[in-house]
């Protein structure tokens, strides 16, 4: 844990009213808020601020309403994310996106990260998957943003919000949109002896026009721990692994399938699988969704990254990745969601030796830099939070950092909301003065 | 190809400077569509056209603000590739910023997402007349406020879009059309659980008692639920593009159109809507029907309606909303435009 600290105050809400009651005091005595979920997040962006009030809101927990003919579902930020699938699940029906953590971590939090998983290519990220939002305001009042239908009436508030990373207010309940289950799923499951043959392969079956429900990448590392850790049948030998997943009709499936089938062949695959049942299917993906807990036993410590990079440079970041781990003497594991461009570089480090942390943050920083350097983003699904804020320079110029300060001010004139997370603030604040250089990407 | 982008910034400096007041127009196709009159200067954008940048392979593709969507759907055509929103062309005039700012989406969006849904980044002006970069080419990008995707519906009202991109989709290998009649009210039902299932519906519409479901994806699964679901069965319909470009008879002939928006189960008012599309969650009605648009049920949360066209376009054409609400509005306005240089009084006559 790099980043911690102790809240002044910890409130624990379990109705709306008491939101914005909290909200409408700490107004008053001009004291920040900071709103957290289940503090899963992996970019402090919920961490606790010493002079200010956690708002923490897992007791508002109630799935409020699901709507199976609108296909819709109404439920208070606490819920987690796959209780949300698990309610409608009867219904036939399911919430689209799937963070690792979805266990775990709740809508709420989701919302405000604009969390994505590993079905994003197909099914959107959360703001895709939204229809309104409740939220309270800075000053305790109650507003609903969007609404049942899909157009939203105005200004698309709820596009702004949705990934505002509690800086804009505070979302006390949550509509989402429920998808149909599929049919059916299956995974193949493939080895390569190179990653660029791996990336050939993704090239390949995006090319013929498929859209697989989820495409993932790991590499040889990652490959080792996931099958220490879950026996899943993941082949040891190959420098790159890919899970390609398609769903929908039985028909559809198998068509599909059978042309993945053979254009990995002509990528040179060097293992092939494809599950043979839901129980196959889920052991496959077992080893990829607890990737990161499996790598966390390779090492005392991980720091896993976010940046999001045009499919076609994956050859070039995961060199450039390799080059720098043998430069830090960092070991680093690689998870990437290769459908979506979102590379999660796990560093292995240990947070006992100040100079491995140091070395470590440093390397995660010059990842980073590097995907917007090739095109892509500092964060693809996690969140800007604290640990990223220090790279929004890199991304971001000081003009466009100005715009955000000013529509941060537009819902929050007395930046209380989550202050020091997300966008750094120039203006109104003069910590932030000193800023690096900013890396031209034009 | 000409890229305008310096002249633009220009522009808007000086009208911020001199405050002046600019009417952001592309095609023109809308101007007498969705939003109020808007009495400014108009500044053409139709010459700031032209494609940057087209990758297939990395689904993406970014086009200046004037570029006809007509030229984006002929160079996606060659891989195979399309906008999934379906957006209307009208007549082949309509450009890329305009119905961003619209947010105008056909038949699909139920599936396939609204323009919003595609938008993956942007170049704007605001009302500063500063060049600003939101968003990028890549999939995802949480990185900042999503001031890209706000651009979508905001007519404009916020800042030029300069340059957008995309996200691409593949063109879907088959379509069929199945058609039943049936009165509005069942329809609605009937829509909404062929919808719940999962088979590959890409659009469900109801018109002049007649209900029509499109069906898109692989060849297989395409026939395999034309032949399970029944119905009267074609390959190519000419009703979706009649949807998508408004121009189905019973909308056509209309002076004035009300667009509801709700829930798409939402129980019917006491007027028959002429078109009901994407299960029933966007309903036309002709001005001259007798709907109420300030009705109660629909400002709380349910939908809304807005005076698409015709009728008085002085008066407000957008719903009405809460105290809250009209702060924020005002004050996203404030922080984007802070001059009020952009198209005053389009979206609300107090911004």
């Amino acid at each position: 844990m790099l980043y911690r600290d102790m809240p002044w105050l910890v409130v624990l809400p379990d109705t709306v009213q008491q939101v914005q009651d909290t909200m409408r005091l700490c107004r008053q005595y001009n004291l920040p808020v900071v709103a957290r979920g289940a503090g899963t997040g992996v970019a402090a962006g919920a961490m606790p601020h010493p002079d200010g009030v956690l708002l923490v809101l897992s007791k508002l927990d109630k799935i409020l309403d699901i709507d199976p003919l609108a296909r819709s579902a109404k439920v208070q930020p606490g819920v987690t994310n796959l209780r949300i699938s698990e309610a409608a699940e009867s219904l036939g029906l399911y919430y689209g996106p799937d963070p690792s953590s979805q266990i775990a971590c709740t809508i709420g939090g989701n919302v405000a990260e604009n969390s994505g998983g590993v079905h994003c290519l197909k099914y959107g990220l959360t703001t895709h998957n939204l229809l309104s939002l409740l939220m309270v305001t800075d000053r305790g009042e109650l507003v609903r943003i969007g609404n049942d239908s899909l157009d939203s009436p105005g200004l698309d508030l709820l596009a702004l919000l949705t990934g505002s990373e509690g800086l804009l207010g505070v979302v006390v309940e949550v509509t989402v949109k429920l998808l149909p289950s599929p049919e059916i799923a299956r995974v193949v499951l493939a080895g390569f002896d190179t990653v660029s043959a791996a990336g050939d392969a993704v090239a390949a079956v995006i090319g013929a026009g498929i859209v697989p429900a989820g495409l993932e990448m790991m590499d040889r590392l990652a490959i080792e721990a996931a099958e220490d850790f879950a026996q899943a049948g993941y082949p040891r030998d190959a420098a790159a692994l890919l899970l390609c997943e398609v769903d929908g009709t039985r028909q559809e499936v198998a068509e599909h399938i059978g042309r993945i089938e053979s254009m990995f062949k002509e990528c040179g695959a060097s293992s092939l699988r494809i599950s043979s049942d839901e129980a196959d299917r889920a052991l496959l993906w077992k080893g990829r969704k607890s990737c990161f807990p499996a790598v966390g036993r390779l090492s005392p410590d991980y720091y896993c990254m976010d940046g999001t990079i045009p499919r076609g440079k994956v050859s070039f970041v995961l060199e450039e990745i390799a080059r720098m781990s043998a430069h830090y003497k960092l070991r680093v594991a690689n998870v990437f969601h290769a459908g979506d461009g979102n590379l999660h570089p796990l560093i292995l480090f240990d947070g006992g030796d100040p100079d491995s942390i140091a070395k470590a943050e440093e390397f995660g920083a010059r990842i980073l830099e590097m995907s917007v350097e090739v095109g892509g983003s500092i964060t693809g699904e996690h969140g800007v939070g604290l640990e990223k804020i220090r790279q929004m320079p890199s991304q971001f110029s000081e003009l466009e950092l100005l715009q955000f300060e000013d529509i941060k001010a537009a819902f929050d004139p007395t930046l209380s909301l989550n202050p020091g997370k997300g966008v750094p603030i120039l203006k109104r604040c003069q910590e932030y003065r000193a800023l690096p250089a900013r890396h031209t990407h034009d | 190809m000409t890229d305008l982008t310096q002249e633009l910034q220009t522009a808007v400096a000086s009208a911020a400077r001199d405050g002046q007041a600019i009417y952001l127009q592309g095609g023109n196709t809308k101007r007498n569509l969705l939003g109020r009159e808007c009495n400014a200067t108009a500044l053409s954008l139709s010459n700031h056209r032209g494609i940057i940048d087209y990758q297939p392979a990395e689904l993406f593709i970014t086009a200046r603000a004037g570029t006809p969507l007509t030229d984006i759907e002929q160079t996606l055509a060659e891989n195979n590739q399309t906008l999934a929103c379906e957006s209307p062309y009208f007549g082949g005039a309509a450009t890329l910023g305009g119905t961003l700012a619209c947010n105008l989406s056909g038949p699909g969006r139920p599936w396939y997402g609204a323009i919003r849904d595609l938008v993956l980044g942007l170049k704007l002006i605001n009302g500063k007349g500063e060049l600003l970069n939101f968003g990028g080419t890549v999939m995802k990008n949480v990185a900042g406020y999503d001031v890209s995707r706000l651009q979508a519906g905001a007519l404009g009202s916020l800042g030029l879009i300069s340059q957008a991109t995309l996200k691409v989709s593949p063109r879907p290998e088959a379509h069929a059309t199945l058609s039943y009649d049936m009165p509005a009210s069942t329809a609605i039902r009937f829509m909404n659980e062929r919808a719940g299932t999962p088979k590959p519906l890409s659009a469900a519409a109801w018109f002049e008692g007649r209900v029509y479901l499109r069906l898109s994806g692989a060849e297989a699964a395409v026939r395999h639920t034309a032949q399970l679901w029944g119905g009267e069965c074609e390959d190519e319909a000419p009703v979706w593009d009649q949807i998508r470009e408004l121009s189905l008879p019973c909308i056509e002939t209309q002076k004035g159109l009300w667009r509801l928006s709700c829930s798409p189960t939402a129980s019917l008012t006491s007027a028959q809507p002429l078109l009901m599309n994407w299960c029933g969650a966007q309903r036309w009605y002709g001005t001259d029907s007798n709907v109420d648009p300030q009705a109660k049920p629909l400002a709380q949360g349910i939908g809304h309606w807005v005076n698409f066209k015709g009728g008085d376009r002085m008066a407000e054409t957008n719903p009405l909303l809460d105290p809250v609400q009209t702060r924020l509005h005002r004050k996203v306005k404030q922080a984007m435009d802070p001059a009020g240089v952009f198209n005053p009084g389009r979206l609300y006559s107090w911004m």
